[in-house]
Protein backbone atom coordinates (compact mmCIF):
# COMPACT_ATOMS: atom_id res chain seq x y z
CA UNK A 1 0.00 0.00 0.00
CA UNK A 2 1.36 3.62 -0.95
CA UNK A 3 2.56 5.79 1.87
CA UNK A 4 -0.11 8.34 1.66
CA UNK A 5 -3.00 5.78 1.71
CA UNK A 6 -1.01 4.74 5.23
CA UNK A 7 -1.30 8.02 6.23
CA UNK A 8 -5.14 8.66 5.12
CA UNK A 9 -5.91 5.55 7.15
CA UNK A 10 -3.99 6.93 10.26
CA UNK A 11 -5.47 10.15 9.92
CA UNK A 12 -9.03 8.30 9.81
CA UNK A 13 -8.55 6.22 12.12
CA UNK A 14 -7.74 9.66 14.46
CA UNK A 15 -11.22 10.31 13.25
CA UNK A 16 -12.64 7.59 14.41
CA UNK A 17 -13.10 5.82 10.91
CA UNK A 18 -11.70 2.40 10.52
CA UNK A 19 -10.86 1.43 7.34
CA UNK A 20 -8.66 -1.35 5.66
CA UNK A 21 -8.06 -3.16 2.42
CA UNK A 22 -9.23 -6.26 0.98
CA UNK A 23 -5.32 -7.39 0.78
CA UNK A 24 -5.13 -6.57 4.36
CA UNK A 25 -7.80 -8.41 5.55
CA UNK A 26 -6.93 -11.68 3.57
CA UNK A 27 -3.36 -11.64 5.02
CA UNK A 28 -4.47 -10.61 8.82
CA UNK A 29 -6.93 -13.88 8.61
CA UNK A 30 -4.42 -16.07 7.60
CA UNK A 31 -1.64 -14.81 9.72
CA UNK A 32 -3.60 -15.88 12.57
CA UNK A 33 -4.60 -19.13 11.11
CA UNK A 34 -1.66 -21.05 10.33
CA UNK A 35 -2.02 -25.21 10.85
CA UNK A 36 1.17 -26.45 11.23
CA UNK A 37 2.24 -30.59 10.49
CA UNK A 38 2.37 -33.02 13.49
CA UNK A 39 5.97 -33.61 12.15
CA UNK A 40 9.48 -34.00 14.40
CA UNK A 41 12.25 -35.23 13.71
CA UNK A 42 14.66 -35.42 16.70
CA UNK A 43 15.13 -33.23 20.20
CA UNK A 44 13.74 -30.03 18.46
CA UNK A 45 10.42 -31.62 18.16
CA UNK A 46 10.84 -32.10 21.83
CA UNK A 47 10.86 -28.28 22.16
CA UNK A 48 8.80 -27.63 19.86
CA UNK A 49 5.93 -29.48 21.60
CA UNK A 50 6.46 -27.63 24.83
CA UNK A 51 6.42 -24.39 22.53
CA UNK A 52 2.15 -25.70 22.02
CA UNK A 53 1.91 -26.48 25.50
CA UNK A 54 0.07 -24.37 28.48
CA UNK A 55 3.09 -22.98 29.54
CA UNK A 56 4.88 -21.27 26.25
CA UNK A 57 1.29 -21.58 24.38
CA UNK A 58 1.46 -20.92 20.85
CA UNK A 59 -2.08 -21.17 20.62
CA UNK A 60 -2.19 -17.25 21.63
CA UNK A 61 -1.03 -17.02 17.90
CA UNK A 62 -3.55 -19.01 16.47
CA UNK A 63 -1.35 -21.96 15.72
CA UNK A 64 -2.67 -24.59 17.72
CA UNK A 65 -4.26 -26.69 15.54
CA UNK A 66 -1.57 -29.43 14.64
CA UNK A 67 -2.66 -31.52 12.03
CA UNK A 68 -1.70 -35.20 11.48
CA UNK A 69 -1.98 -34.77 7.83
CA UNK A 70 -0.17 -33.34 5.14
CA UNK A 71 -3.47 -32.38 3.46
CA UNK A 72 -4.41 -30.30 6.29
CA UNK A 73 -1.44 -28.61 7.46
CA UNK A 74 0.14 -24.93 5.36
CA UNK A 75 3.39 -24.89 7.81
CA UNK A 76 6.09 -27.73 8.11
CA UNK A 77 8.56 -27.26 10.86
CA UNK A 78 11.37 -28.98 10.35
CA UNK A 79 12.24 -29.57 13.66
CA UNK A 80 15.44 -31.70 13.85
CA UNK A 81 17.92 -33.41 12.16
CA UNK A 82 17.26 -34.44 8.54
CA UNK A 83 19.00 -37.94 7.81
CA UNK A 84 19.52 -38.51 4.29
CA UNK A 85 17.05 -41.36 4.49
CA UNK A 86 14.38 -39.43 5.81
CA UNK A 87 15.30 -36.81 3.09
CA UNK A 88 12.88 -37.98 0.55
CA UNK A 89 10.05 -38.25 2.71
CA UNK A 90 10.77 -35.04 4.25
CA UNK A 91 10.08 -33.39 0.65
CA UNK A 92 7.21 -36.01 0.20
CA UNK A 93 5.11 -34.36 2.75
CA UNK A 94 6.01 -30.47 1.75
CA UNK A 95 4.75 -31.42 -1.88
CA UNK A 96 1.83 -32.75 -0.48
CA UNK A 97 0.69 -29.88 1.42
CA UNK A 98 -1.68 -27.51 -0.63
CA UNK A 99 -0.79 -23.74 -1.35
CA UNK A 100 -0.10 -21.19 0.64
CA UNK A 101 2.92 -23.21 2.32
CA UNK A 102 5.62 -22.09 4.60
CA UNK A 103 8.52 -23.72 5.80
CA UNK A 104 10.24 -23.04 9.22
CA UNK A 105 13.84 -24.71 9.42
CA UNK A 106 14.38 -24.97 13.12
CA UNK A 107 17.39 -25.81 15.07
CA UNK A 108 21.20 -25.88 13.86
CA UNK A 109 20.52 -29.34 11.84
CA UNK A 110 17.66 -28.42 9.94
CA UNK A 111 19.33 -25.29 8.74
CA UNK A 112 22.87 -26.62 7.89
CA UNK A 113 23.40 -30.55 9.52
CA UNK A 114 24.64 -28.98 12.53
CA UNK A 115 27.20 -31.22 14.94
CA UNK A 116 26.57 -33.81 12.39
CA UNK A 117 27.61 -32.17 9.23
CA UNK A 118 30.43 -34.22 8.73
CA UNK A 119 28.25 -37.47 9.00
CA UNK A 120 28.29 -40.05 6.68
CA UNK A 121 24.21 -40.04 7.06
CA UNK A 122 23.27 -36.16 7.36
CA UNK A 123 21.61 -34.27 5.09
CA UNK A 124 23.75 -30.25 5.34
CA UNK A 125 20.11 -28.48 5.86
CA UNK A 126 16.60 -28.72 4.44
CA UNK A 127 17.06 -25.41 2.19
CA UNK A 128 18.84 -27.83 -0.38
CA UNK A 129 15.40 -29.05 -1.08
CA UNK A 130 12.68 -27.04 -0.67
CA UNK A 131 12.42 -23.47 0.19
CA UNK A 132 12.44 -22.43 3.73
CA UNK A 133 10.79 -19.14 4.97
CA UNK A 134 12.15 -18.87 8.23
CA UNK A 135 15.55 -20.35 9.94
CA UNK A 136 15.67 -20.47 13.71
CA UNK A 137 19.18 -21.32 15.15
CA UNK A 138 20.29 -23.00 18.28
CA UNK A 139 20.58 -26.52 19.25
CA UNK A 140 17.98 -26.71 20.17
CA UNK A 141 16.53 -23.70 20.14
CA UNK A 142 13.85 -22.64 23.23
CA UNK A 143 10.45 -22.23 23.02
CA UNK A 144 11.01 -18.39 22.65
CA UNK A 145 13.25 -18.66 19.67
CA UNK A 146 10.36 -21.13 17.80
CA UNK A 147 7.89 -18.24 19.16
CA UNK A 148 9.85 -15.97 17.88
CA UNK A 149 10.36 -17.76 14.21
CA UNK A 150 6.45 -17.65 14.09
CA UNK A 151 6.21 -14.25 14.92
CA UNK A 152 8.67 -13.26 11.59
CA UNK A 153 6.56 -15.84 9.96
CA UNK A 154 3.48 -13.93 10.52
CA UNK A 155 5.16 -11.02 9.54
CA UNK A 156 6.21 -12.38 5.91
CA UNK A 157 2.49 -13.14 5.59
CA UNK A 158 1.52 -10.19 6.38
CA UNK A 159 3.58 -8.28 3.87
CA UNK A 160 2.69 -10.27 1.16
CA UNK A 161 1.00 -8.15 -1.83
CA UNK A 162 -1.51 -10.29 -3.27
CA UNK A 163 -1.12 -8.48 -6.69
CA UNK A 164 2.00 -7.52 -8.75
CA UNK A 165 5.20 -9.22 -9.72
CA UNK A 166 6.49 -10.36 -6.25
CA UNK A 167 3.40 -11.51 -5.06
CA UNK A 168 2.94 -15.10 -3.52
CA UNK A 169 3.42 -18.54 -4.95
CA UNK A 170 -0.05 -19.81 -4.37
CA UNK A 171 -1.38 -16.83 -6.48
CA UNK A 172 1.11 -17.06 -9.21
CA UNK A 173 0.57 -19.95 -11.25
CA UNK A 174 4.14 -19.94 -12.96
CA UNK A 175 5.69 -20.85 -9.61
CA UNK A 176 6.42 -24.73 -8.96
CA UNK A 177 4.17 -26.13 -5.74
CA UNK A 178 5.97 -29.06 -5.58
CA UNK A 179 9.44 -29.80 -5.52
CA UNK A 180 11.77 -32.80 -7.10
CA UNK A 181 11.84 -35.69 -4.23
CA UNK A 182 16.03 -37.00 -4.28
CA UNK A 183 16.76 -40.18 -4.87
CA UNK A 184 19.07 -43.10 -2.94
CA UNK A 185 22.14 -43.27 -5.06
CA UNK A 186 25.02 -45.34 -4.82
CA UNK A 187 27.16 -42.83 -2.68
CA UNK A 188 24.26 -40.48 -0.97
CA UNK A 189 21.31 -38.10 -1.85
CA UNK A 190 20.98 -37.52 -5.98
CA UNK A 191 20.60 -34.51 -6.62
CA UNK A 192 22.93 -33.47 -3.69
CA UNK A 193 21.00 -30.15 -4.10
CA UNK A 194 18.05 -28.97 -5.70
CA UNK A 195 19.89 -25.67 -7.48
CA UNK A 196 16.60 -24.31 -8.64
CA UNK A 197 15.34 -23.82 -4.59
CA UNK A 198 19.01 -23.71 -3.28
CA UNK A 199 20.53 -20.29 -4.60
CA UNK A 200 21.09 -17.02 -2.85
CA UNK A 201 18.35 -14.90 -1.27
CA UNK A 202 18.26 -11.46 -2.40
CA UNK A 203 19.61 -9.44 0.01
CA UNK A 204 20.87 -11.75 1.89
CA UNK A 205 24.63 -11.86 3.68
CA UNK A 206 24.85 -15.73 2.78
CA UNK A 207 25.95 -16.72 -0.46
CA UNK A 208 25.93 -20.71 -2.01
CA UNK A 209 29.31 -21.37 -3.27
CA UNK A 210 28.87 -24.24 -5.94
CA UNK B 1 29.82 -67.25 41.20
CA UNK B 2 31.94 -65.09 39.50
CA UNK B 3 33.66 -66.14 36.07
CA UNK B 4 37.30 -67.55 36.02
CA UNK B 5 40.00 -65.29 34.58
CA UNK B 6 40.04 -65.62 30.23
CA UNK B 7 43.03 -67.92 30.66
CA UNK B 8 40.77 -70.09 32.59
CA UNK B 9 37.83 -69.54 30.01
CA UNK B 10 40.30 -70.70 27.39
CA UNK B 11 41.33 -73.75 28.77
CA UNK B 12 38.18 -74.93 29.31
CA UNK B 13 37.49 -74.14 25.69
CA UNK B 14 39.99 -76.03 24.33
CA UNK B 15 39.35 -78.78 26.88
CA UNK B 16 36.04 -78.67 26.14
CA UNK B 17 35.47 -77.96 21.65
CA UNK B 18 38.40 -80.45 20.74
CA UNK B 19 40.02 -78.68 17.88
CA UNK B 20 38.93 -74.76 19.04
CA UNK B 21 42.17 -72.46 19.48
CA UNK B 22 41.48 -69.55 21.16
CA UNK B 23 43.81 -66.43 22.02
CA UNK B 24 43.65 -64.17 24.78
CA UNK B 25 44.28 -60.42 24.24
CA UNK B 26 45.34 -58.86 26.33
CA UNK B 27 43.71 -54.95 27.75
CA UNK B 28 46.59 -52.86 29.03
CA UNK B 29 44.27 -50.18 30.39
CA UNK B 30 43.06 -50.03 34.44
CA UNK B 31 39.47 -51.90 33.18
CA UNK B 32 41.97 -54.64 31.84
CA UNK B 33 38.58 -56.15 30.29
CA UNK B 34 40.69 -59.13 28.42
CA UNK B 35 39.36 -60.83 25.19
CA UNK B 36 39.17 -64.18 23.55
CA UNK B 37 39.66 -64.39 20.11
CA UNK B 38 38.12 -67.42 17.99
CA UNK B 39 38.88 -69.31 15.10
CA UNK B 40 36.42 -69.05 12.39
CA UNK B 41 35.18 -72.91 12.22
CA UNK B 42 34.70 -73.51 15.49
CA UNK B 43 33.40 -70.32 17.02
CA UNK B 44 30.11 -71.34 16.76
CA UNK B 45 30.71 -74.24 18.54
CA UNK B 46 32.53 -72.55 21.27
CA UNK B 47 29.46 -70.31 21.58
CA UNK B 48 27.49 -73.03 22.03
CA UNK B 49 29.75 -74.32 24.78
CA UNK B 50 29.65 -71.05 26.50
CA UNK B 51 26.29 -70.33 25.78
CA UNK B 52 25.42 -73.51 27.87
CA UNK B 53 27.90 -74.09 30.01
CA UNK B 54 26.31 -75.40 33.15
CA UNK B 55 28.41 -72.74 35.62
CA UNK B 56 28.63 -69.87 33.16
CA UNK B 57 25.77 -69.86 31.11
CA UNK B 58 26.16 -67.01 29.18
CA UNK B 59 23.12 -66.89 27.55
CA UNK B 60 22.62 -63.20 26.39
CA UNK B 61 24.73 -60.98 24.31
CA UNK B 62 24.24 -57.60 24.44
CA UNK B 63 26.45 -56.16 22.37
CA UNK B 64 28.02 -56.82 18.68
CA UNK B 65 30.06 -53.95 16.80
CA UNK B 66 32.57 -54.06 14.40
CA UNK B 67 36.27 -53.01 14.34
CA UNK B 68 38.28 -51.51 11.37
CA UNK B 69 41.88 -52.35 11.93
CA UNK B 70 43.67 -50.55 8.28
CA UNK B 71 46.96 -51.49 6.61
CA UNK B 72 49.33 -50.11 8.30
CA UNK B 73 53.40 -49.37 7.78
CA UNK B 74 56.06 -50.06 9.78
CA UNK B 75 59.21 -48.44 8.69
CA UNK B 76 62.76 -49.21 10.66
CA UNK B 77 66.08 -48.24 10.30
CA UNK B 78 68.83 -51.24 9.27
CA UNK B 79 72.51 -50.97 9.16
CA UNK B 80 73.63 -52.82 5.73
CA UNK B 81 77.05 -52.93 4.12
CA UNK B 82 77.41 -51.09 0.51
CA UNK B 83 79.60 -50.50 -2.09
CA UNK B 84 79.51 -46.59 -2.13
CA UNK B 85 81.17 -44.61 -4.61
CA UNK B 86 83.24 -41.44 -3.28
CA UNK B 87 83.51 -37.91 -5.12
CA UNK B 88 86.96 -39.66 -6.25
CA UNK B 89 84.90 -42.48 -8.21
CA UNK B 90 86.86 -44.61 -5.95
CA UNK B 91 84.30 -47.54 -4.47
CA UNK B 92 84.46 -48.61 -1.12
CA UNK B 93 82.06 -50.79 1.41
CA UNK B 94 80.25 -49.02 4.02
CA UNK B 95 78.01 -49.21 6.71
CA UNK B 96 75.04 -47.51 5.44
CA UNK B 97 71.73 -46.54 6.94
CA UNK B 98 68.59 -47.71 5.06
CA UNK B 99 64.73 -47.22 6.08
CA UNK B 100 63.15 -50.52 5.49
CA UNK B 101 59.42 -50.24 4.90
CA UNK B 102 57.08 -53.33 5.94
CA UNK B 103 53.65 -53.40 5.14
CA UNK B 104 50.94 -54.85 7.66
CA UNK B 105 47.46 -55.97 6.12
CA UNK B 106 44.45 -54.62 8.46
CA UNK B 107 41.69 -56.68 9.21
CA UNK B 108 38.06 -56.29 10.71
CA UNK B 109 36.97 -57.34 13.62
CA UNK B 110 33.80 -58.17 15.34
CA UNK B 111 33.40 -58.15 18.83
CA UNK B 112 30.86 -59.51 21.05
CA UNK B 113 29.80 -58.64 24.97
CA UNK B 114 28.49 -61.76 26.42
CA UNK B 115 26.42 -61.73 29.94
CA UNK B 116 24.74 -64.59 32.01
CA UNK B 117 21.19 -63.18 32.63
CA UNK B 118 20.67 -66.39 34.93
CA UNK B 119 23.58 -66.73 36.71
CA UNK B 120 23.94 -62.80 37.21
CA UNK B 121 27.91 -62.32 35.76
CA UNK B 122 29.51 -61.01 33.01
CA UNK B 123 30.77 -59.99 30.88
CA UNK B 124 33.07 -61.58 28.68
CA UNK B 125 34.49 -60.61 25.59
CA UNK B 126 34.66 -62.37 22.28
CA UNK B 127 36.29 -61.13 19.31
CA UNK B 128 36.43 -62.81 15.45
CA UNK B 129 38.76 -61.01 12.79
CA UNK B 130 38.40 -61.42 9.16
CA UNK B 131 41.63 -62.42 6.69
CA UNK B 132 41.45 -58.88 5.14
CA UNK B 133 39.66 -56.08 4.06
CA UNK B 134 38.72 -57.19 0.63
CA UNK B 135 37.35 -59.96 -0.54
CA UNK B 136 38.01 -62.28 2.29
CA UNK B 137 35.41 -60.49 5.20
CA UNK B 138 33.58 -63.50 5.98
CA UNK B 139 32.99 -64.17 9.53
CA UNK B 140 30.30 -66.85 11.20
CA UNK B 141 27.25 -65.57 12.10
CA UNK B 142 26.60 -65.84 16.04
CA UNK B 143 22.93 -64.80 15.73
CA UNK B 144 21.63 -68.56 15.59
CA UNK B 145 23.52 -68.86 19.05
CA UNK B 146 22.15 -65.45 20.26
CA UNK B 147 19.13 -64.28 18.51
CA UNK B 148 19.93 -60.81 19.89
CA UNK B 149 22.90 -60.44 17.71
CA UNK B 150 20.94 -60.19 14.17
CA UNK B 151 20.35 -56.07 13.99
CA UNK B 152 23.63 -55.77 15.38
CA UNK B 153 25.52 -58.10 12.69
CA UNK B 154 23.39 -56.57 10.41
CA UNK B 155 24.25 -53.24 11.24
CA UNK B 156 28.40 -54.59 11.45
CA UNK B 157 27.74 -55.43 8.07
CA UNK B 158 26.37 -52.58 6.68
CA UNK B 159 28.67 -49.90 8.52
CA UNK B 160 32.11 -52.16 7.98
CA UNK B 161 31.09 -54.55 5.41
CA UNK B 162 31.04 -57.71 7.80
CA UNK B 163 29.95 -60.78 6.29
CA UNK B 164 28.39 -62.94 8.55
CA UNK B 165 28.31 -66.32 7.22
CA UNK B 166 25.08 -68.47 8.48
CA UNK B 167 23.08 -65.01 9.04
CA UNK B 168 18.99 -65.77 8.53
CA UNK B 169 18.59 -62.14 6.96
CA UNK B 170 21.67 -60.28 6.02
CA UNK B 171 20.70 -56.62 4.68
CA UNK B 172 21.71 -53.12 5.33
CA UNK B 173 19.94 -51.92 8.14
CA UNK B 174 20.77 -48.22 8.41
CA UNK B 175 21.97 -47.31 5.12
CA UNK B 176 19.75 -48.11 1.89
CA UNK B 177 19.87 -50.83 -0.17
CA UNK B 178 21.30 -49.43 -3.00
CA UNK B 179 24.06 -48.03 -1.03
CA UNK B 180 27.81 -49.44 -1.61
CA UNK B 181 30.38 -47.55 0.93
CA UNK B 182 31.04 -48.80 3.96
CA UNK B 183 30.83 -45.45 5.96
CA UNK B 184 32.09 -46.34 9.56
CA UNK B 185 35.50 -47.66 7.57
CA UNK B 186 38.55 -45.69 8.23
CA UNK B 187 39.15 -45.24 4.54
CA UNK B 188 35.43 -44.16 3.82
CA UNK B 189 35.50 -40.74 1.52
CA UNK B 190 32.18 -38.96 1.71
CA UNK B 191 30.28 -38.50 -1.28
CA UNK B 192 31.25 -34.89 -2.74
CA UNK B 193 27.37 -33.69 -2.22
CA UNK B 194 28.41 -31.36 0.15
CA UNK B 195 30.09 -29.27 -2.63
CA UNK B 196 27.92 -26.36 -2.46
CA UNK B 197 28.12 -24.73 0.91
CA UNK B 198 26.56 -21.02 1.92
CA UNK B 199 28.78 -18.81 3.80
CA UNK B 200 28.64 -15.24 4.50
CA UNK B 201 30.63 -13.46 1.95
CA UNK B 202 32.41 -10.55 3.83
CA UNK B 203 32.42 -7.58 2.21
Amino acid sequence: MADDLKELKIELSKNGIFTTTLEELYNWGRKNSVWPLTFGLACCAIEMIATTMARYDLARFGAEVFRPSPRQADLIIVSGTVTKKMAPQVVRLYNQMPEPKYVIAMGACAISGGPFRDGYNVLKGIDRYIPVDVHIPGCPPRPEALIHAFMTLQKKIEEQSLAGADRPRHLNAALPSEFPVPAFGAHGLEPPANLEVFHDAPGSPFKVIQ
Amino acid sequence: MALPSPEEIKAQIEAGVPGATVTVIQNGSPSAQHSLLLDHTHARTVAEFLRDHAEWRLDFCSLVTGVDWPDTETSEKVKVRKLVKAADGTESEQAVDEVRKTKVPGYLEAVYHLFSMEKKHGMVVLRMRTADRGQGTHLPSLTPVWRSAEFQEREAFDLYGIVFDGHPDLRRILMWDGFVDYPMRKDYVPPPDDAPIATEVQS
